[in-house]
């Protein structure tokens, strides 16, 4: 089988699997919602609070439901020995575990755009705010993704993983969370945001380059 | 040359090495802090504007500088463990961990004991700050990854790409941050502004830096040591090491 065949095998797999177990999606987006809605019963209802607090809130849940939804990436996988036949197999594991990543991006990476989308509008951000709220999210989910994929490879199979990996993954996360944020906020104060676009993209490509290498490193390591 | 070098890459050769070693490093170590010390708390003039607290940049300096080359020596040590399979170079990384948190730990809190009489407050979200208790983050989950795994030889394989993945993403953080600190702060605090600092000044500071890194030899000769004799311990020359033979 050809490596490309192989890798729509395993996207087909993954994102069959995922859209069967649909609770488990909703999981961390119902938490992601949660999260974020608590905010104004701590803070208050002061709109103009809410709106300069708003993106940063809206942001940081997002890393922390990211962050949940990253043990799913191998877990039933490890567990089944499905994981063990990927190694084995004769197609390159990096390309295998990006297929992978790509799936786990679009089931649960793009479900966080719309849902940030809805706590803006809770948090009433002006209309200038949403636009730069979708493109970071765009750009920075992939790379939560891809480096949260190498990091559960590195997890995989450990008791007590889920903690562990929120506390390896979330210091790597600041930057996406740092120009993000800037570019939301540089928007609602009617500035350019093209070189926090610009900076995010080069984190995006830097994690495409390096991720994938390094989860098929750290698979072969925790498997080996 | 070379070759000599290669020598010490088997664990019983490198665990002869460590043991003629350790003395040197940690007698040089003490003398080094010593004299340092002295140098730093009398000899040292008192800072014309900050007074007598300028003397905590004697620690807090060189525990910076440590906190940053332990982590590189980590990565560097990790990768060599991974690549060539080098055990010695693996028990580095692991004895380094914590030394390294632990330089990094001293530099916040000498930095906030420092910060409080000079900037009136224990901490400021400044890019040096920050960026260093992230440093610290890394740190710990280094630990903690270490701590999850069992077996010590995939411990110490993981750990180097983490570590990789984390040296990385040093740079990238500290400049992100750097950014966001300005962009949010206006003009932060700098030390050690434009006039070189003075001799009567830098000696001991200079001298106190070099006492950490004997200090950091010292005490990682050791710590390798003991992750060597717990990985080693179905060997041939531990069991004969622990029969009472040299």
């Amino acid at each position: 089988m050809s490596a490309a065949r192989a890798c729509k095998a395993v996207l087909r797999r993954d994102l069959l699997l995922g859209l069967r177990h649909r609770a488990e999606l909703a999981n961390p987006l119902v938490f992601y919602v949660i999260v974020a809605s608590l905010f104004p019963f701590a803070v208050g209802s002061d709109t103009p609070t809410l709106a300069i607090i708003g993106p940063s809130v809206i942001w940081v849940c997002a890393l922390l439901a990211a962050t949940l939804s990253l043990d799913r990436i191998f877990h039933a996988d490890f567990d089944d020995g499905t994981l063990e036949q990927l190694i084995l197999a004769r197609q390159p594991l990096v390309l295998l575990v990006g297929a992978k990543t790509l799936a786990h991006w679009l089931l649960c990476g793009v479900p966080l755009v719309p849902a940030a989308l809805a706590l803006a509008v809770l948090y009433q951000l002006p209309a200038t705010a949403l636009w730069p709220m979708l493109s970071t999210l765009l750009l920075g989910t992939p790379v939560f993704s891809l480096t949260g994929t190498a990091l559960a490879a590195l997890t995989v199979g450990l008791s007590g993983s889920g903690v562990l990996l929120a506390l390896l993954i979330l210091p790597l996360y600041i930057p996406v969370l740092i120009f993000s944020v800037a570019a939301v906020g540089n928007a609602m104060n009617g500035l350019s945001i093209a070189g926090e676009l610009y900076f995010l993209s080069a984190l995006l490509v830097l994690a495409l380059t390096v991720m994938p290498f390094a989860a098929a490193a750290a698979l072969r390591i925790r498997l080996g | 040359m070379l070759e000599r070098l290669y020598k010490y890459a088997a664990p019983h050769q490198f665990f002869a090495l460590s043991r003629a070693l350790t003395p040197w490093f940690g007698g040089a170590a003490a003398a080094l802090l010593a004299v340092g010390l002295a140098g730093a708390l009398w000899f040292a003039p008192p800072d014309y504007q900050q007074g007598e607290s300028v003397r905590i940049i004697y620690v807090h300096v060189p525990a910076a500088w440590m906190s940053l080359f332990v982590y590189v020596v980590l990565a560097a040590a990790g990768i060599t463990g991974l690549v060539w399979n080098v055990k010695v170079a693996d028990a580095l990384a692991r004895a380094s961990a914590p030394l390294g948190a632990s330089f990094t730990l001293l530099a916040l809190a000498t930095g906030s004991l420092w910060g409080k009489p000079m900037w009136g407050t224990w901490w400021v979200w400044d890019a040096r700050l920050t960026s260093e208790l992230i440093l610290l983050f890394l740190y710990l989950g280094y630990i903690a990854l270490q701590g999850a795994i069992e077996d010590t030889r995939m411990a110490a394989r993981a750990g180097a790409v983490l570590a990789a993945i984390g040296l990385v993403n040093i740079p990238i953080i500290h400049y992100s941050v750097e950014w966001w600190s300005t962009l949010h702060q206006g003009p932060t605090i700098t030390r050690f502004d434009a006039p070189a600092i003075h001799a009567s000044m830098l000696v001991p500071l200079l001298i106190m830096a070099l006492g950490f890194k004997a200090f950091y030899a010292a005490t990682a000769l050791v710590r390798m040591r003991c992750e060597l004799l717990e990985s080693e311990c179905n060997s041939a020359w531990v069991t004969e090491l622990g029969s009472g033979g040299k």
